[in-house]
Parts: structure tokens; C-alpha cells; sequence
């Protein structure tokens, strides 16, 4: 570490004012400020500064994705083994499904870095770690056979037009991963929907065994074979066909007590999603005009992305609500939504993302009705304090 | 008539007229009418330029129209006025179109029949044909007409090239062999909302251009 450290000090002057590379500034910046703690202090006015910066919070991000995203290694080669009938060992399995989500990864931070780091130069910004939980986010809700060049294409529209529109990192409407998702979605269905892209080599045709059929426990509910489905336990363990990380509850469960702990992602948004969830699936039950409805509400909580968007996805703090009132409110609508579109939308056998994307639209709007009626009832207050003190 | 006024025919003013609604003063991106009918019928090149051109002839003819009787009109009744005008010369375009090109003409459906409500027309009418002569406001229709054309002739483009692989029906991307090599067309162009976003980018292009755009602060 103290020889990177002489190195970098040895660069510095080059890519300071004045000198050779002047402009690749914020490039250098943004590398000593991810290996280094940032040596810059403030010179007036508040001289507190907290700690828990943008580079510490991802970290902490990252770190509550790392059980998903072993887990889903491991899936995706247990999955393929499955399809072809061969037992696989464990590490067998997990090699595999990590050698095929690696070029995913890769792909999505080497585009989405990319394009990051041109537009911190166009614009004159340093360069920050916004981008680093989406790049590892986007491959894991991605269905593993998609082809390279259409998740780069995702990562460059949700990158450009979900992002550096509205000024970069901190200014994004919606959540980057999930418009990547919804770009994939409604440009190339045919890779986003039906039984065959969930498993490695599923779409291509390889050998596959009799009596593998590939679906999602989504897709047999929305084709109305609910008899069909795997236990629960199965589903909340997360051996089942799905995206690459929201397959496991349990992994993404472990994800949501990291992020709870740290204070990174706010508890009342996860349990709003949850509450809301459980509310809607309540009602389906108490309707129940078909098996889909009569479904009870918990299965919802470990098919699909429903866990995952609702740990990863929903508590994003920058398209998400701020006020506390207003997390609970986002929350809920947020699982709400899903349950609703899942159940009795055919068109969508997933609602989860197109209902945190919709909740990212009115979250402002949430935050400015909290704030109002706060400012009202505190004014009430002050209004009555006035009148009594007067008397 | 034009050798009696005492301007000549394509003096500077008008030359100005015919166009300032490709850049600075355009009527899509700029002062972002039209917008509907930008996004309803930009899925192939063809019907865009077909209604391209159906919207620039009912914008010139009825300036010219309402300009030479703009003395005449009274005040309190010239919108009704000029919609009847605007009527009179879509359903002559449109039974012009039913005739000659119908196959089109069932693509664009209603969207030529909406021609009437299209702000961009009751936008010039008012603002520009009710206090000008009538050579003039011609011009200012085909320039404004022309503008709108140039943004759905450039959306119609891109959406038709990425969303169906086709440049005026012609195949491009099959004969390139693009699709052997794994390519796919993308089906979010097809959908109005990427119109609508690719209207945007030519905004956000126009002005990083023209900083005399940008609103000031």
C-alpha cells in the first residue's frame, strides 16, 4: 500500500494544474479517493464531516449483495446441471455459474464506467462510486443468457438517459439497475419472458433432460399452474430457475440485515414493501376468484424479484422517499403494486420492477405532501399556542 | 402580386421566415407543439413524410387564407373562422390521400383528421397569418410546416432504422447481414415513449448547440 501510495504522490503533479495530463484530472482524483481515504478538509463554515461517505456506503452495498451474488453463481451452474441431467458437486456448480456471470459483470462496469468516466471529464466533475453497486446490481437481475452486447446497450441507456441527464450520481428520477432491467424488458422481450432464458443454455436447446421445463415459479403461476409450483422451501432457499441474484430469499435476507445494521438501507422501506405485500395478497385471499388469488401471501415474498426489489432495489436513497412518513407510504404502495400487477396483470408475470420504477416517479411527490402537512399541523399548533398564551 | 410589393419576393425578412423553423425558432423542439402527432406516426419513414408534408401544405394554405381575409375576419369569431379553414383544407388533403396513397392513409388513420387540432397550426394562424400579408404567412406556413417535418422525417428515421431494421421499407440491416452476426431489433424504439425520448435528445442537442436557447436562470 506505501508503494502505491509514493507512486500516486509521484503522479500527482502531472494531473494537477499545469500539467501534462490536466484533463484526466478527475480520472486520478477518482482512483486516490477509492483506494485512499480523501485527504481534503473543509476550510469554512461546518468543519464536521461524517464519515460515512458515498465510497463507504457502496462499499457497505456491496458487501449485502456478495451472499446473493454467490449464491446465484452457484445457482445458475446448479440450475444448468439440472437441465441436462448431471448431479454436480458443489464447487462444480458454483465455478460454472460464476465463469458465466463473470463476463455480465465485467461487461456492466466496463460500459457503465466507461461512460461515467467520459462525462465526469465533459462536464468537469470528479468522479464518484455511483456507479459501482449498479454495475454489480444490473448482472443480477439479469436472466443469464442474455446476450453481451444488449446488457451494454442497457447499461448505456439507463447510464445516459437515466442518469447523466439529470446531472449524474445524486440526481438520477428512477433507479439505474431497474431501467436497465425495464430497457431489456421492453426492447427484447423475447430474452426477458417465457421458460427458456432463466437457465444457461436453455434458449440455445442444449441436450436438455425430459421433464425440465425452465419455468419460474412467476411463470407457472401466471399460466395458472399453481399445483405446479415448488415448495416453499425451495423457493425461500432459492433453488429454482430466475434471474441471477433474487432467486434466494435467504441470501438476500442476510443482504437486508447487513444494510439494516449499518443504517445504509432504511428498515421502513423494506418493511413497507413487505407490509404491503402481505396487505394486497390479504385482499387477493379474501376475493379469491381464481387459484392465484387463494395463493397465500407469503409465497409471494420468495417467488420472483419481490425480495430483491424490495431490499436492493427500493431502498435506494436517491430515487426513493426521504422524509419518514413518506419511506412508509413508498413502501407500501411499492408492494402493493407488485402484488397487484403479478396477480392480475397477464401481460406482466412481474410487477415488482415496474412497480418500484412508478413509486420512483411519485416518491418526490410523497416527500412534498409529509412535508406540507407537517408544516400544517406544526403551524396549527403554534396558531392555538399563540391563542392560549394570549388569554 | 409580387411584383407590386414593393419588398422583392425573397427578401431577407421572408427568407427568415421559411427558415427559422428548422433551428431557432422550431415548432417541435423549440416551442414543443405538435408533439402528439410527432409521436403517433413516427414509426416508419414513410407515413412521416407523407404527413410531413400533408401538415406543411394545410399550415401554408391556410395562412394564406386567413391572411388575405384577415381584415374581414371579426374579432370575436376568428378562431371559429380559422378552424374552418384548417377543416375544410384537411378533408381535402385527407380525400387527396384516401385517393392516391391509401394504404398510408390507413396508417396515419385518425392522425390526419387531427391535423385540425395540431397546436401548431392555430399557433401560426393566430400569432402570425392574423397580422401579416398573405405572401408572407405563405412562406411562414411551409417554413413552420417544414420544421415540424424535418424533426418526424429525423425520429422516423432512427425508429424505423433501429425498430425494424428498414430505411423506407428497403431492408438495410437484413442485406448487411446483421441479424446472422446475433443482432436484434429493438422493440422499445417501436413504442411511443422512445419517440417521445429521442424528441428529447434533439433538444438536448439543439440547445448544447445554441446556448441562446437555454432559459436563463
Amino acid at each position: 500500500m506505501n508503494s502505491l501510495r509514493k507512486k500516486l504522490d509521484k503522479l500527482k503533479p502531472h494531473f494537477s494544474k499545469g500539467g501534462r495530463f490536466e484533463k484526466l484530472q478527475s480520472v486520478f482524483d477518482g482512483f486516490e479517493a477509492f483506494m485512499f481515504v480523501s485527504d481534503k478538509v473543509t476550510f469554512k463554515g461546518s468543519h464536521i464531516r461524517d464519515p460515512l461517505d458515498l465510497k463507504r456506503t457502496m462499499t457497505v452495498v456491496i458487501i449485502a449483495l456478495l451472499p446473493a451474488l454467490l449464491f446465484g453463481s452457484y445457482n445458475t451452474g446448479l440450475q444448468h446441471f439440472r437441465s441436462v441431467g448431471i448431479d454436480p458437486s458443489l464447487f462444480q456448480a458454483f465455478w460454472f455459474g460464476f465463469l458465466r456471470i463473470l463476463p455480465l459483470i465485467i461487461v456492466s462496469y466496463v460500459v457503465g464506467l466507461g461512460i461515467e468516466f467520459i462525462a465526469a471529464q465533459i462536464r468537469g466533475h470528479e468522479i464518484n462510486e455511483g456507479y459501482l453497486v449498479t454495475g454489480l446490481l444490473i448482472p443480477l437481475i439479469m436472466p443469464i443468457d442474455i446476450p453481451l452486447w444488449m446488457l451494454a446497450l442497457a447499461v448505456a441507456f439507463s447510464v445516459i438517459l437515466g442518469k447523466e441527464v439529470f446531472g449524474g450520481t445524486g440526481m438520477n428520477i428512477f433507479n439505474p439497475a431497474l431501467l436497465a432491467r425495464a430497457f431489456v424488458f421492453f426492447s427484447y422481450p423475447a430474452w426477458m419472458t417465457g421458460d427458456n432464458v432463466w437457465t444457461e443454455g436453455l434458449t440455445a436447446g442444449k441436450n436438455i433432460v425430459d421433464g425440465f421445463s425452465g419455468a419460474t415459479p412467476l411463470s407457472l403461476c401466471a399460466a395458472g399452474e399453481i399445483t405446479k409450483l415448488p415448495s416453499f422451501m425451495q423457493m425461500f432457499l432459492g433453488f429454482i430457475p430466475g434471474s441471477v441474484g433474487e432467486t434466494s430469499t435467504v441470501a438476500i435476507l442476510i443482504g437486508a440485515v447487513i444494510l439494516i445494521i449499518t443504517g445504509v438501507g432504511s428498515w421502513k422501506i423494506i418493511a413497507g414493501v413487505f407490509a404491503g405485500g402481505m396487505g394486497m395478497g390479504l385482499l387477493l385471499n379474501a376475493v379469491s376468484l381464481n387459484a392465484y388469488m387463494e395463493l397465500p401471501f407469503y409465497y409471494h415474498f420468495v417467488m420472483g424479484g419481490f425480495a430483491f426489489g424490495a431490499v436492493f432495489m427500493a431502498t435506494d436513497p436517491v430515487s426513493g422517499s426521504q422524509t419518514e412518513k413518506g419511506k412508509w407510504i413508498y413502501g407500501i404502495l411499492i408492494g402493493v403494486l407488485s402484488i397487484l400487477i403479478r396477480v392480475l396483470n397477464p401481460a406482466y408475470p412481474e410487477g415488482v420492477m415496474l412497480a418500484i420504477l412508478l413509486m420512483n416517479l411519485f416518491a418526490p411527490l410523497i416527500d412534498y405532501f409529509v412535508v406540507q402537512s407537517n408544516i400544517k399541523k406544526r403551524l396549527k399548533r403554534a396558531k392555538v399556542a399563540l391563542k392560549t398564551s394570549v388569554k | 402580386m409580387d411584383k407590386k410589393e414593393k419588398e422583392p419576393v425573397f427578401s431577407a425578412k421572408n427568407l427568415k421566415l421559411l427558415t427559422e423553423p428548422f433551428g431557432k425558432n422550431n415548432p417541435i423542439t423549440v416551442q414543443v407543439l405538435g408533439i402528439c402527432s410527432a409521436l403517433a406516426v413516427t414509426v416508419k419513414l414513410k407515413p412521416a413524410i407523407v404527413m410531413a408534408l400533408s401538415v406543411t401544405i394545410v399550415t401554408a394554405v391556410s395562412n394564406l387564407v386567413i391572411a388575405a381575409m384577415r381584415k374581414f375576419i371579426p374579432d370575436r369569431i376568428r378562431i371559429i373562422v380559422q378552424l374552418v379553414v384548417i377543416a375544410t383544407m384537411v378533408i381535402l388533403v385527407d380525400q387527396f390521400l384516401k385517393a392516391y396513397v391509401f394504404d398510408v392513409s390507413k396508417q396515419l388513420s385518425v392522425f390526419v383528421g387531427l391535423i385540425i387540432t395540431n397546436c401548431i397550426l392555430m399557433g401560426r394562424l393566430e400569432a402570425f397569418a392574423m397580422a401579416n400579408k398573405p405572401w408572407p404567412s405563405f412562406i411562414d406556413g411551409i417554413g413552420n410546416g417544414a420544421g415540424y417535418g424535418l424533426i418526424l422525417v429525423v425520429v422516423s428515421f432512427i425508429r424505423e432504422l433501429f425498430g425494424s431494421g428498414t430505411i423506407y421499407g428497403y431492408p438495410v440491416l437484413e442485406k448487411l447481414g446483421l441479424y446472422k452476426t446475433g443482432y436484434e431489433n429493438n422493440g422499445m424504439v417501436i413504442l411511443p415513449p422512445m419517440a417521445l425520448i429521442l424528441v428529447g435528445l434533439i433538444i438536448w442537442f439543439q440547445r448544447s448547440r445554441d446556448k441562446s436557447l437555454v432559459e436563463k436562470q
